[in-house]
């Protein structure tokens, strides 16, 4: 019940925006969000985004990740 | 990126569990609070390639599970009304009351909707003046900030026909409650990832200080289920406990502080009554006075009814982790995802229903 995806947003009017989940257009309220644009990924829950996805810690997460565990 | 597949890596994953091995010396109980991360640990096959002395064990995660046989009872009250609507997640739709379940009801023609949004409920409201609409709340803090959206929207449009039947309860209380209860060593908690965007990390930092249990913020896909285990694994280790966050990429320290301050505008802390840990001080939330408009219990005169919960099922003890679905004498046998007698085996997200689709044999 506390699934959320993440998904893109393609454009925002106000609190709502349109996303696309995975190549599905959606309506998403942004009202939690600050300052939502087009391009930012959030992630989508019972129609609302509950939070924005930090693209430099996703990033760092992963490179700390590949540093220290990859194993072929 | 897509921020999914990045986080399914196989040389990654391969890293994380040979850390892991090395890491992990003694026998650890670390306990998931969130039925979307036994899903995912299920889904992805990780208690298979954990070593032996990892024991995961699912808790009070899955919202649908901790409803109190009450409150169901009660809503299926409200569903046998005539001037009804009852719009609800489908999650609630099987789960068996005392005498019934919505799914029975809507079959001897009770209007019981599923939706998708609460804003939709409101949307159904809209729709149909001459009816009563009742949202069937449920959930944790992930879904409690939009439940107060749509009650604060419906008294901004001055709707007078819906109403929410609010069951909210708040994860960090249960955890508590659970500690507290000394049933089940818990080495570490693997803390739920939605939630956690909403409430933020500090919200558990009084597990790890007063409780001295490590805590780790998860996010949902395999790599990042292996990475919280490690960092709990260390703490234990170090002797450390302290509450990280694996989940960065999604949560903050402080949350979300616009949801959590609609949240806090809409509901208040109350009593909560989960099943299987019965009533805890303070860890559900009920609608404010402010709001109470829009509150179904103050609508509808609910008669008191005697709720019994089913003959055998164990969902009770599965969901403080001190049974596994295996050693319920129902599970598999008569409770099937077919025939559920408890919660845990209708909601997608129940532990019955993991081990009966994942780990039956």
């Amino acid at each position: 019940m506390c699934l959320a995806i993440p998904v893109r947003i393609i454009s925002v009017n106000g609190t709502s925006a349109e996303v696309d989940a995975n190549g599905v257009k959606r309506a998403a309220d942004v009202r939690f969000i600050d300052n939502p644009k087009a391009g930012d990924y959030v992630l989508l829950h019972a129609g609302f985004a509950i939070e924005k996805i930090d693209r430099d810690q996703a990033a760092e997460t992963l490179a700390l990740l590949k540093d220290i565990y990859y194993e072929e | 990126m897509r921020y999914i597949d990045e986080f399914r890596d196989r040389g990654l994953v391969k890293g994380l569990v040979r850390d892991i091995e090395s890491a992990s010396t003694r026998k650890t109980n670390l306990m998931e609070v969130c039925g979307t991360h036994t899903m995912a640990i299920f889904r992805s096959g990780i208690r298979r390639i954990l070593p032996a002395s990892v024991n995961l064990i699912s808790g009070p995660g899955c919202p649908v599970c901790v409803t109190s046989q009450s409150d169901i009872d009660r809503m299926l009250y409200l569903a046998g009304r005539k001037d009804t609507i009852i719009t609800t997640f489908g999650d609630m739709l099987k789960v068996p009351g005392t005498e019934s379940s919505l799914e029975k009801k809507h079959a001897s023609g009770a209007d019981i909707r599923i939706v998708y949004s609460p804003l939709d409920a409101l949307a159904i409201a809209e729709a149909n003046p001459r009816k009563k609409i009742v949202f069937l709340a449920v959930g944790f803090e992930t879904t409690a900030p939009i439940i107060a959206s749509v009650i604060s929207d419906a008294a901004e449009k001055k709707i007078s026909n819906f109403f929410v039947y609010c069951c909210h309860k708040t994860i960090p209380a249960a955890m508590k409650a659970l500690l507290e209860t000394r049933e089940i060593r818990i080495d570490g908690f693997l803390c739920p990832g939605h939630v956690s965007s909403i409430i933020g990390s500090r919200a558990y930092e009084f597990i790890a200080r007063d409780f001295n249990v490590p805590c780790a913020i998860s996010g949902f896909e395999p790599t990042d289920i292996l990475e919280t285990i490690l960092m709990l694994i260390r703490q234990k280790k170090d002797g450390r406990a302290c509450v990280e966050i694996q989940y960065k990429r999604a949560v903050q320290e402080q949350g979300n502080v616009k949801a959590k301050e609609m949240m806090d505008r809409v509901f208040e802390p109350s009593d909560g009554d989960w099943r299987g840990l019965g009533v805890i001080h303070d860890s559900g939330l009920k609608i404010r006075k402010a709001y109470r408009f829009f509150d179904a219990t103050a609508e509808f005169r609910i008669p008191a009814l005697q709720a019994k919960e089913p003959r055998g099922c164990a969902c009770a003890e599965v969901l403080r982790g001190i049974k596994t679905p295996r050693q319920c004498g129902l599970f598999a046998k008569t409770c099937t995802p077919e025939t559920p007698f408890g919660p845990c085996m209708v909601s997608t997200e129940g532990t019955c229903a993991a081990w009966f689709k994942y780990n039956r044999n």
